[in-house]
């Protein structure tokens, strides 16, 4: 079995408590530091949470679409094991969107849920990447990797409209932060960038623990069926 | 109560983040298991 790269196996704790402390910075920049928001009191502060989480899984779902694009051309191992990662850890972000948006709608709209446009696309997002994610687990077939290219080449065409449906819909959703037309303080607007390097260094070291995990899972898999080979050349 | 929201969004946050932690801690420790049985004189590795 191979085993880690000697700069890899150093490198990842001294980043892992960069990033936990970007991450306690980010925290209390977001709880303390940043300024209460008029209308909505400390409840906005779910934003910093919310937004960064929104763009995280975005730009993961692009990174799948990359490597989904580069895997049916190529058939590139490495860049389907990217694609599967990217998806994964993406979707764990976008269940953070789905979870702490309502949470912060009670309180401001008086209501959990609607089905609004942005909203809804991107529940339906969280499900076209649950679906792919499914697709990878249960099937067993070798065109799987390409099948699951292909959805998520599909997939990643919902990303723009998710994030473009508040300009294209009426829509209960607030205009976003940047390039929407909408204003923010700048104070809070630090706040969010800290948040979002953070969580983004949170994934990129998930990201590659878990890149390492399928790569080793795959040496297993495939050192069984080998075994399995041998016994049966044996038994012959 | 309006910082019961605030908390339970945080709360949630972190909760989902540690179980997909687990998930993948797990799932190490299963294949560490395997390569170690596998590294076993007399196993094919």
């Amino acid at each position: 079995m191979r085993d880690d790269l000697p700069g890899m196996k150093k490198a990842f704790p001294i980043l892992g408590v960069l990033t936990a402390i970007l991450l306690s910075y980010a925290l209390y920049e977001s709880l303390v530091a940043a300024p209460t928001e008029q209308t909505m009191g400390d409840v906005q502060r779910i934003f910093y949470y919310h937004v960064p989480s929104a763009w995280t899984a975005f730009i993961l779902f692009f990174v799948n679409f990359g490597a989904s694009v580069f895997y049916l051309i190529k058939r590139n191992p490495a860049a389907d094991i990217v694609a599967l990662v990217s998806a994964e850890v993406g979707v764990v972000f976008c269940t953070v969107v789905l979870v702490t948006g309502p949470i912060w709608a009670r309180p401001v709209w008086g209501i959990w849920w609607t089905w609004d446009m942005r909203l809804t696309s991107t529940l339906v997002l969280w499900l076209i990447y649950v679906s792919y994610l499914f697709l990878r687990r249960f099937s067993s077939s070798g065109q799987t990797p390409a099948l699951a290219a292909a959805l998520a080449v599909l997939g990643a065409l919902c990303v723009p409209f998710v994030y473009f449906s508040i300009w294209f819909f009426r829509t209960q959703h607030p205009q976003p932060v940047m390039g929407g037309g909408g204003s923010i303080d700048p104070r809070m607007l630090h706040v969010l960038l800290i948040n979002w390097l953070a969580f983004s260094c949170f994934a990129f070291l998930v990201c590659w623990s878990r890149y390492r995990l399928e790569s080793l899972q795959r040496e297993v898999d495939q050192a069984h069926a080998l075994e399995s080979l041998m016994d049966l050349r044996g038994g012959a | 109560m309006r910082n019961g929201y605030l908390f339970a969004a945080y709360a949630a946050t972190w909760i989902i983040h540690i179980v997909y932690l687990c998930t993948i801690v797990s799932r190490y420790s299963r294949v560490k298991r395997e390569i170690a049985d596998l590294k076993k004189p007399g196993v094919a590795s």
